[in-house]
């Protein structure tokens, strides 16, 4: 009797722990199926050309790609480093003190939904960036030559640079808690070797404890990259969503994949048009199960994976 | 005012005989009381090494023999909250006096732990020449080749390991691991060598050979170990202390004196009940 109840519990739990790996596969099986016309007639070339026109029924995400990667690479280049020298500061050297009180207002800004992250830079960041930043940058960095095309064309505000800085904002607090649980678990024996040698400090957190925590760094700014890479509703309110052009300026009105999807997913009125927007969610998902997987395999490596600690 | 020189390669203190017979002091403990915040784990620690020797630290756990040997190149302060008050005078230097560095302290006291540490993100020959390199030494690379290749040979783990020099430090056994960590803590010419515990994650062949290499090295280098096995202290050390906590939780200094004398005719009975395996 005992044995009979055990096992009923056994499978139903079994089955309810299924759910999760079919709901998955569920979702990836109707994106495919969804975009199966756009994937059969562009093939690869999707992801590279540009034009995207509705009304001639022709559909490229190459500028959407473009416009997420340079996002993702301006976010991942202002966040990481400070989301790596934040986390050395907070294990190596915060008074004890100031240590949890820092760790969990860090924490609090990764759980900001990032509407508000939106809000805040559609009125606040973009008027920024419009009246002073970019201005600023155009008139010193604008007259040198390659660098200069960067920060050429009419500032607005809301654009590509606009839209990997609120990426940044936004990211950083996800890349510092993780390399802060990485950083703090580099075993001590690693730090007290290296002082024994009579190095410094410094010595002992850039000779010992950062080659030690390297994998699980870069693990941490990758999942930073993954969050960059499908973050919709805060880049969609500053990015601009006009122009798909590929231009070197990073005061191009762009699109990211998400943006895309987000404005246009209540326009589709042609089966092709519907076909491509799924596309580009399955994109999405696709990069975001393989760069979270690489995520965890570095963190792991590191020790510093918990159960749940990966969002 | 004090300042420490930074000792170039080889033994700084002589292991000579001093013409009255006896030996240079290497080190000398005075008055040491060692805190963790406000829990006094040493107390009062007075003692001598000579130079040339191995002084063995027993007595059971919490008695604060790790401690003790963590005072002396400044290392104990370096669990937050921890302190010391008294006199450690490594050679002539004072390494608690004001001006003393600590930093500076370490490069001429070398230090091996509990558990092998050698630096995993770096290759065998990184790992030895990781001293040389904090200390600025300017060397070519064929001296640092014959400053690698000598200490691991002094470390009696060089046969072992001259195929494998680029190869991390993690990838070696136990035993050969914590013979690298010996080897790095000798690259840079320490006059002192610490060992705490040192045998204690090992199994009993390399731990056989690491005593052996203690013995090899006592010539040229002071060594103080810290020991739970007092077989251990018994074969490598010339010099013991015991020490053991007293009712009050501080550690304290028993006895001092000669291995053969502590372990056949102890002083005070509380040393003979210990290494009679009374308590401890």
């Amino acid at each position: 009797m005992t044995s009979r109840a055990d096992r009923v519990f056994a499978w139903s739990v079994g089955a309810l722990a299924l759910l999760v790996p079919l709901t998955l596969l569920g979702i990836a099986l109707l994106l495919l199926v969804d975009a199966w016309p756009s994937v059969a007639r562009y093939g690869l070339s999707f992801l590279v050309t540009t034009e995207w026109d509705p009304v001639k029924l022709v559909f490229g995400a190459g500028g959407y790609v473009f416009g997420t990667l340079v996002t993702t690479a301006i976010a991942i280049l202002l966040a990481a480093p400070v989301a790596i020298g934040a986390s050395v500061f907070l294990v190596e050297y915060a008074p004890r003190l100031v240590r949890g009180p820092l760790a969990f207002l860090i924490e609090v800004l990764a759980y900001i939904p990032s509407i508000v992250y939106g809000l805040w830079g559609f009125f606040v960041l973009v008027p920024f960036m419009r009246t002073t930043v970019e201005p600023a940058l155009q008139g010193t960095l604008g007259g040198v030559p390659l660098l200069g095309a960067l920060f050429s064309g009419p500032v607005v505000g809301l654009d590509l640079l606009t839209g990997g800085l609120v990426l940044a904002i936004m990211i950083l607090p996800i890349i510092l808690a993780i390399a802060r649980e990485v950083v703090s678990a580099v075993p001590s024996a690693q730090r007290e070797g290296m002082l024994a040698l009579g190095a410094t400090r410094w010595e002992t957190v850039s000779r010992a404890v950062l080659p030690y925590a390297r994998a699980g760094i870069v693990g941490a700014a990758v999942l930073g990259v993954a969050r960059a890479f499908g973050e919709t509703m805060a880049v969609t309110m500053v990015v601009g969503n006009s122009s798909t052009d590929i231009s070197p300026s990073l005061f191009t009105p762009g699109y990211t994949l998400a943006s895309a999807i987000a404005n246009q997913f209540t326009e589709a009125d042609s089966e092709l048009y519907f076909s491509a927007i799924v596309e580009i969610a399955l994109v999405l998902l696709l990069v975001a199960i393989v760069v979270n997987a690489a995520a965890r395999v570095l963190i792991r490596r590191t020790g510093a994976a918990r159960e749940g600690m990966i969002l | 005012m004090i300042t420490l020189r930074r000792p170039e390669a080889g033994p700084a203190v002589p292991a000579e005989p001093t013409p009255h017979g006896r030996r240079a002091n290497a080190i000398r403990v005075e008055h040491l009381d060692a805190y963790y915040g406000t829990h006094r784990a040493i107390g009062g620690v007075t003692f001598d090494v000579a130079a040339g020797t191995v002084t063995a630290i027993i007595g059971p756990s919490g008695c604060g023999k790790s401690t003790l040997v963590r005072c002396i190149n400044r290392m104990h302060e370096v669990t937050p909250g921890a302190y010391a008050r008294g006199s450690v005078f490594v050679g002539d230097v004072d390494v608690y006096s004001p001006y003393a560095d600590p930093v500076a302290v370490r490069s001429i006291v070398g230090m091996v732990f509990q558990k092998p540490n050698p630096f995993p993100m770096m290759s065998v020959y990184e790992n030895v020449a990781a001293g040389p390199r904090l200390r600025g030494w300017r060397l070519s690379r064929r001296e640092m080749d014959d400053l690698v290749e000598r200490n691991l040979l002094r470390a009696a783990l060089w046969d072992e390991v001259k195929d494998k020099l680029h190869r991390s430090g993690a990838a070696l056994s136990g035993g050969q691991q914590q013979r690298l960590c010996i080897a790095r803590a000798l690259a840079t010419g320490p006059s002192v060598l610490l060992m705490d515990e040192p045998c204690s994650a090992l199994d009993p062949i390399a731990t056989y050979r690491i005593e052996e290499l203690m013995r090899e090295l006592s010539r040229e280098v002071t060594i103080v170990i810290v020991t739970h096995n007092m077989q251990q202290a018994s074969r490598v050390s010339e010099f013991t202390a015991f020490l053991l906590a007293g009712e009050d939780g501080v550690g304290r200094l028993v006895e001092f004196g000669t291995t053969e004398e502590l372990f056949t005719t102890p002083k005070d009975e509380r040393t003979e009940a210990y290494i009679t395996g009374r308590f401890g």
